[in-house]
């Protein structure tokens, strides 16, 4: 049942960002472009977002358990660390390089083509060397023992 | 068709926040795609079943999407290849290495009012801002 109510979020969240035009490079890389022709639509579609995710959130937090699991996992970390800062920085970049985050790219897998399939592979890539990277640091290795899902954002 | 849309904007951002808050409620996981797709990817993790069920939903959202008569545009993708694999790479590794991307420190993180999420939106948007402005305008290169 989790499985499938998480199916059903992954497909709203994936109709939000084709009806909002995210799925479109060329919108967000108008939005960062603050030199050009300014195009405000991330921005409205940030806000909306938070809006109601900001409210969902609040219910969340009345609830005993989700519905479908034992219990929440909401993030539990609070220090901006060089890791937060290191990793957002090349983020960035990426953004800006391409316009696409994880979400749009994958989201637009369905229209299969090449340049899209290439980015979600070097992106897959990424993360994966991301986690070849920890496991050769080795006060990372403790950390690994217990990998909840809290220890990250999203 | 790429003209600004602001109807448009917040039905589709109000979509993504309900679609984060649904999933919290139902299942008390952060709709992050980095982490959530990370998940999927390393070998370690558990719980992978209801990632690549949210995964499986978010690439089918486009048939959803064209039944409701908004077919999913073609992306205006870099020209260098190069370009589209090193930004790949760099999304990846970075939106891992940061704890998350625009899903779960943007709209998640920022929604929970998390000082870490705050900071790394504002340190990936200011660097792309920059990126945009040295590709096209050539300021500071």
């Amino acid at each position: 049942m989790a499985a499938l109510a998480s199916f059903v979020c992954g497909l709203i969240f994936g109709l939000g960002l084709v009806i909002s035009g995210m799925t479109q490079p060329q919108k967000v890389l108008g939005f960062l472009d603050i030199f050009g022709r300014w195009d405000p639509t991330l921005a409205l579609v940030m806000a909306a977002a938070l809006i109601v995710s900001g409210a969902g959130f609040a219910l969340a937090r009345q609830q005993k358990q989700p519905m479908l699991t034992a219990q929440h996992l909401w993030p539990t970390r609070t220090d901006v660390d060089r890791s937060l800062v290191a990793g957002s920085v090349l983020f960035g970049i990426g953004w800006g390089l391409a316009g696409l985050c994880p979400g749009p790219a994958l989201v637009n897998i369905a229209g299969l083509w090449p340049s899209v399939i290439v980015f979600v592979l070097a992106m897959t890539a990424g993360m994966i060397l991301k986690d070849l990277w920890d496991r050769r640091v080795p006060s990372a290795i403790v950390v690994g023992e217990v990998s909840l899902s809290t220890s990250t954002d999203g | 068709m790429s003209s600004f849309d602001p109807v448009s904007a917040l039905l589709g951002g109000a979509l993504i926040g309900l679609a984060s808050a649904l999933l919290m409620m139902a299942t008390g996981r952060i709709a992050g795609i980095s982490g959530i797709l990370g998940g999927c990817l390393a070998p370690a993790a558990g719980d992978k079943l209801w990632r690549f069920a949210f995964i499986a939903g978010l690439i089918l959202a486009p048939f959803a999407s064209g039944f409701l008569g908004h077919p999913l545009p073609t992306p205006r993708m870099p020209e260098s290849w190069a370009i589209t694999v090193i930004a790949g790479l760099l999304v990846g590794f970075g939106s891992r290495l940061g704890g998350g991307c625009t899903s779960g420190h943007g709209v998640c993180g920022i929604a929970r009012l998390s000082a870490r999420s705050i900071a790394a939106t504002a340190i990936f948007m200011g660097t792309a801002i920059v990126v945009v402005a040295i590709m096209r305008h050539g300021i500071g290169g």
